[in-house]
């Protein structure tokens, strides 16, 4: 395990020091102590390593990352997991406004509550939160799913085109254009195999599906009022 | 952008260390606006006693004669305590609204900063670490304080336009965001008597509060209300005499932490403002709520 004191070295030399390590490194376990609530901690990382973050960050932790397994002992700040490829994000605390946005791959975890837009413009990351998740969540999220185990605020899904929700608590309201659907086979296949991931004992039934109406995929006059 | 970060005492040994606490806490958040700064700190109750803090750009020739001038008008006897561009007049309660309109007959160009029982507010253009040391904020001692550093997008980078800002005794607002219908309540706070001195719209925000609690609301209930009647991104941390609240509109794209220990309730745009607050690590920690009041009082 090779440890880096944030504090002591500063972000630049850290995420360098990441960068530079390759895809067949011996140097697989990092350790990253007094974060402090620092921005962009270990962003842009493209090794099959494993990080752990002693404490709470700031912004865009862990954003862009590609195949690291990047672990957070505390809550993070706005951002995290911000456009990820692919790997393992799991924060232990909360994680504040648009977690996962844009995230192309992978899988993000958060274990306590997610705040407003939590998978904004999703576009085939996974992410399961234990909590609860704030308003805008999955404002018009292209693929992947969203699994909430706790409740959802206003507007869920608002715009959505194919990502897929599923939540077991209550939802606040669900926004233009998304709406309950059928849980199918397939989706408890998905929801299944992302719960256990996620090291959770809720089962699918627990949990509705929401997606998209495909209202307003096109312009249409007649829906003016929704756009 | 804006950095908001703000300090409510519950344990009074923490009191002495209150300015330099709140200090610390600005600093760290300078790169979120580096336009100007301000703190504003609640100090001890004197019973009875009153003070005014004012500026001035010229404050080596305005201030020298004007404990003898309010003397001559008003037969007041005032001490001033000078501190950089500032200095803090101290007096008699009852004397506050007299000696403030006396010195605004005596120099227009002086500038009134906060008045009431225990505030006090210092802000200039310039960085955190350069206006708390110009006005030697860490020596502060106090019950609560909240500290603003500014990236000006609404009105002009000037001392007037720094937060905090103060339209009432013993009230201040600092402001992260941007007002949309500042223009329109302005003009109605004005005919409803409200003192607004500047462009700003924050300034508008902290005079709806004043108006607010002048028509009897509490501070919580007039934040409450906010929520109805502005109409913008805000986060919003005000302080009282003796209370603490803070509020965010129902988007809540402005960033805020609070943690809250046996000994305070803090607040910071970023966690990274909270990190060396004492026992940081078993604080309770969370993202205050869209559309949300959250209230101390002491």
């Amino acid at each position: 395990m090779q440890t880096f004191d944030l504090e002591a070295k500063g972000l630049r030399a850290l995420n360098e020091t990441l960068h530079a390590q390759a895809n067949e490194t011996n140097q697989t376990h990092w350790q990253i102590i007094n974060p402090r609530g620092s921005h962009a901690i270990a962003v842009g990382l493209d090794a099959p390593i494993e990080v752990i973050i002693k404490g709470s960050t700031g912004y865009y932790c862990g954003g862009m990352n590609k195949q690291a397994t990047i672990n957070v002992h505390g809550s993070v700040g706005p951002g995290v997991g911000e456009n990820m490829m692919s790997g393992t994000i799991i924060i232990d605390g909360d994680a504040s406004q648009y977690a996962g946005a844009t995230g192309n791959g992978g899988l993000l975890i958060i274990k306590g509550n997610a705040s407003s837009r939590c998978g904004i413009s999703m576009k085939g990351i996974d992410i399961v939160v234990h909590g609860n998740i704030g308003h805008m969540s999955a404002f018009m999220a292209q693929s992947g799913n969203l699994v909430v185990l706790g409740d959802a605020g206003e507007a869920l899904g608002d715009s959505l085109y194919e990502a897929t929700i599923f939540v077991r608590g209550s939802v606040k309201s669900l926004g233009a254009d998304c709406i309950e659907k059928e849980m199918r086979t397939e989706h408890i296949k998905i929801l299944k195999e992302l719960l256990e991931k996620a090291g959770t004992t809720c089962v699918p039934e627990e949990f509705k599906r929401y997606g998209s109406a495909r209202l307003l995929y096109n312009f249409n006059i007649d829906n003016a009022q929704a756009y | 952008m804006c950095g908001i970060v703000g300090l409510f005492l519950k344990d009074k040994k923490l009191e002495p260390d209150l300015g330099t606490m709140l200090t610390d806490m600005l600093i760290t958040m300078t790169d979120r606006g580096p336009d100007s700064a301000g703190i504003a700190i609640y100090g001890q109750d004197i019973e009875k006693r009153g003070k005014l803090t004012i500026q001035s750009d010229d404050p080596k020739l305005d201030f020298v004669t004007l404990q003898d001038k309010l003397l001559a008008a008003l037969g007041c006897t005032v001490s001033l305590n000078i501190k950089d561009t500032h200095a803090v007049l101290h007096m008699p309660a009852a004397a506050i609204a007299a000696v403030r309109n006396e010195i605004t007959e005596i120099d227009p160009t002086i500038r009134i900063m906060s008045s009431g029982d225990t505030i006090e507010i210092y802000k200039e253009v310039g960085l955190p670490r350069d206006v708390a040391k110009r006005f030697e904020i860490r020596k502060m001692a106090g019950s609560h304080g909240i500290g603003h550093t500014r990236m000006a997008t609404e009105s002009a980078v000037t001392t007037m336009g720094a937060h905090p800002f103060s339209t009432g005794d013993d009230q201040c607002l600092v402001h992260n965001g941007s007002l949309s219908n500042h223009n329109s309540l302005r003009r109605k706070l004005v005919r409803e008597g409200m003192r607004i001195e500047t462009d700003n719209d924050s300034e508008v925000a902290a005079a709806y509060l004043t108006y607010k609690i002048q028509q009897g609301s509490s501070l919580g209930e007039a934040l409450e209300s906010s929520l109805k009647d502005l109409d913008g991104f805000f986060t919003f941390v005000v302080g009282t005499k003796d209370g603490f609240g803070v509020v965010r509109d129902p988007i809540a794209c402005k960033p805020a932490v609070m943690a809250e220990t046996d000994q305070y309730v803090a607040f910071g745009s970023e966690y990274r403002a909270l990190v060396n607050l004492p026992n940081i690590d078993n604080a309770l920690v969370w993202e205050p709520e869209p559309a949300t009041v959250y209230f101390w009082k002491h």
